[in-house]
């Protein structure tokens, strides 16, 4: 059998995923493929987005049709070279789906299950994807999760060990967020590197997870490598207050979602599930108090207090920007006029959770940045 | 963090956290604690399923064990609500209710209406529901309707493990009498629930899956049933859209007229009787606030006007099933 066959499978974005339904296929068989290519829509309970092969090659075969549910793993198409023949084709996915054992309804997702580690005295819980290398740390945004990676967090761990963790107050971690500003949470974060011997990591932040890892790079320039800040705050006094606010106040389903829309350009993505989840999150005792502390100290009066604006060509390490021209939480214009050792990238259309909606794209700057 | 437990544990689980939290909880009921005459250690017994199992070994005697006077215990527990404590107070089932009816729609139901605002009676009512159990007429019946008839009660019927855990917590912290019934069948149940101490609002439905066809509004362990019978009816190209009330008083009736303005078709499913039920008033509801919209008449899936049947074949006949369901989501979409 050639080796030039390789399967596309359907991905496992987070770690509740159990199966897909096929949206609908974006490549023709016969179409030449390169690594990074989206070649498929694929719609999940909590949320749709695009299958992205890593590997080169022509679609010789589409396995799946749209409207078909499968389970993480199966076989959606083959990818091959052009000089293949079809009977080894066929013969691959035969041998596939006679090997194929979906995952089991309570099998933990293959040792990349969550972690938690006690960080002066609160607990942190994390993701670790991948190993070696000098790692990436992921950093989440206000009222975010370990989760808000799930299209990133695997692409980037091919080479190297990737960390995602839960900010205190979020996820589940301790709720537990001291003073609640940056700087506070810089600390848990450093102390975060500190206990699990991490002497030296790429930051990558989002929004308030993006300001939060600026400070670090600022405060310990020795032990960060490259810092990649994502609709960041910490850059300009500017954020959407009224978001944060309304974040923190809506107690139903219908005062959350108009505020959890303006976080993505394509509010379809929006599903009911991410609502639901965003409500349980928030109706766990003393996460209301959490966002409440972290919101007085971050953005007291709905304007951030802390601008970093002016140090960042301080930093050694390369740093690179992303923003979504169309972000209505952090403008992008803040991502605009940054010293020379900054690569800013706007992606014209997008919104604040760029590293969801672009992933791919977000993911290839990631990867140049870091080499 | 979340992790899988079951329905009783989650229930369990809600009772020793807010017991930890908040020391005016006290539990009260029979054989609660661990049966009479047993020594209350950490092996006894706790209630008739073993909901309470493990908690009077942790709080001694703020876990009651009661004689069988439901009128004197739950009378006891509503005058302790009014009087600083919050006491959850275990009804073994919801048929024993009719001996104590005083205590609660009279008594209980009635304090913040009759002493102009100025009264308030945190008391729970935890009990068991529901047929399926070969355990006869009087031990089987669904009679939340009959509770959420009475204004000045708040009643709640839990589906899942993770609403019966945030259910309970908030029913444990609200200030007005609670009655909460607990399916038997779901006691087995597993699910995701938090570690954490949650809460879930009283009147917000769950809709726990999403269709234009047809709406199936539901409650209790009739959830599972309209799932099975919305998977069934997928696979004909028929898609349910299902909602689950969570709570029957206060009821959201927001939701249920949403879904139904968008599949034009109801579809209710109760386990209890036929009238005067939540069935009536969920199609009473969307008759008067959403008739506009309604592209065939309202079908209602419910147990028959009968006490429920000791003999097996003929209990498992009363239990509305996913085939009833199906029967009645293909008459309103016209395809029976």
């Amino acid at each position: 059998m050639s080796e030039s066959i390789r399967a596309i499978c359907m991905p496992k974005w987070g770690l509740s995923m159990k199966e897909g339904t096929v949206a609908g296929w974006l490549m023709d068989e016969g179409d030449e493929i390169s690594s990074g290519d989206e070649v498929m829509d694929v719609d999940t309970e909590k949320i749709s987005s695009a299958v992205e092969v890593s590997e080169s090659g022509i679609l010789r075969r589409q396995i799946a049709s749209e409207g078909d549910t499968l389970s993480v793993g199966d076989l959606l198409g083959v990818l091959a070279d052009a000089d293949t023949s079809d009977a080894d084709i066929d013969a691959f996915v035969a041998e596939f789906q006679a090997n194929y054992v979906p995952p089991a309804d309570d099998e933990e997702d293959g040792g990349a299950a969550t972690e938690t580690v006690d960080v002066d005295g609160r607990t942190i819980r994390y993701l670790l994807r991948g190993e070696g290398g000098v790692p990436i740390i992921l950093v989440h945004g206000f009222g975010g999760d370990l989760n808000n990676w799930l299209f990133n967090h695997e692409a980037l761990a091919a080479n190297r060990a990737v960390y995602a963790l839960d900010l205190p107050g979020h996820g589940a971690s301790s709720k537990d967020v001291g003073e609640g500003g940056v700087a506070a949470l810089a600390a848990v974060v450093s102390g975060f590197m500190a206990t699990l011997n991490i002497d030296k990591a790429h930051l990558v932040g989002h929004s308030l997870g993006g300001a939060i890892s600026l400070c670090v790079a600022l405060d310990n320039t020795d032990k960060v490598a490259s810092l990649t800040l994502i609709g960041s705050a910490g850059l300009g006094a500017e954020i959407n207050g009224d978001y944060l606010q309304g974040f923190i106040a809506a107690e139903r389903r219908k005062d959350l979602k108009p505020h959890v829309e303006m976080l993505f350009s394509d509010p379809a993505l929006v599903t009911r599930q991410l609502i639901n989840d965003l409500l349980a999150f928030k109706r766990i005792d003393g996460v209301q108090a959490a966002l409440e502390t972290i919101m007085a100290a971050f953005a007291p009066g709905g304007n951030q207090a802390l601008v970093m604006r002016d140090r960042v060509g301080d930093i050694a390490a390369p740093v690179l920007a992303i923003w979504g021209s169309g972000d209505r939480i952090v403008p992008a214009s803040h991502g605009e006029g940054l010293p020379a050792n900054v690569r800013t990238e706007i992606m014209a259309g997008q919104g604040h959770m760029v590293q969801m909606e672009a992933a791919s794209d977000v993911n290839r700057l990631i990867d140049e940045l870091i080499g | 963090m979340a992790r899988i437990i079951t329905y009783q544990q989650a229930i369990g689980e809600a009772l020793a956290q807010e017991m930890e939290r908040d020391k005016t909880v006290v539990l009260m009921g029979e054989d609660v604690a661990g049966g009479a005459g047993a020594p209350g250690e950490d092996d006894a017994w706790g209630g008739v399923l073993g909901v309470t199992k493990g908690l009077h070994g942790k709080f001694g005697d703020r876990v009651m064990d009661t004689p069988i006077t439901e009128s004197a215990f739950v009378g006891a527990a509503v005058g302790a609500a009014t009087s600083g404590l919050r006491p959850v107070v275990e009804l073994m089932f919801i048929d024993f209710m009719g001996v104590c009816f005083d205590q609660i729609f009279n008594q209980a139901a009635k304090f913040r209406y009759m002493f102009g605002g100025n009264a308030e009676t945190p008391v729970v009512i935890r009990t068991m529901y529901g047929a399926g159990f070969r355990a006869a007429a009087q031990h089987s019946q669904c009679l939340y309707p009959l509770f959420t008839h009475i204004p000045g009660l708040k009643v709640v019927t839990p589906s899942t493990p993770y609403d019966a855990k945030g259910l309970l917590i908030q029913s444990i912290r609200d200030n007005d009498p609670v009655v909460f019934c607990e399916h038997k069948a779901l006691y087995t149940l597993e699910g995701d629930v938090p570690e954490e101490a949650y809460t879930i609002p009283f009147g917000e439905a769950n809709v726990t899956r999403e269709g234009d066809d047809v709406t199936i509004v539901t409650l209790g362990r009739m959830l599972q049933v309209a799932h099975e019978a919305a998977d069934a009816l997928a696979k004909d190209g028929i898609n349910c859209e299902v909602v689950d009330l969570r709570t029957t008083s206060p009821m959201d009736t927001d939701t249920i007229i949403e879904s139904v303005e968008n599949t034009g078709r109801l579809v209710v499913l109760d386990e209890s009787h036929p009238r005067c039920s939540i069935a009536t008033d969920v199609s009473a509801i969307v008759a008067q606030e959403a008739f506009g919209a309604l592209k065939a008449p309202i079908q209602m899936v419910t147990a028959p006007h009968t006490p429920v049947p000791f003999a097996e074949n003929l209990e498992e006949l009363y239990i509305p099933d996913a085939a009833n369901v199906q029967d009645a989501v293909r008459k309103v979409m016209g395809k029976d």
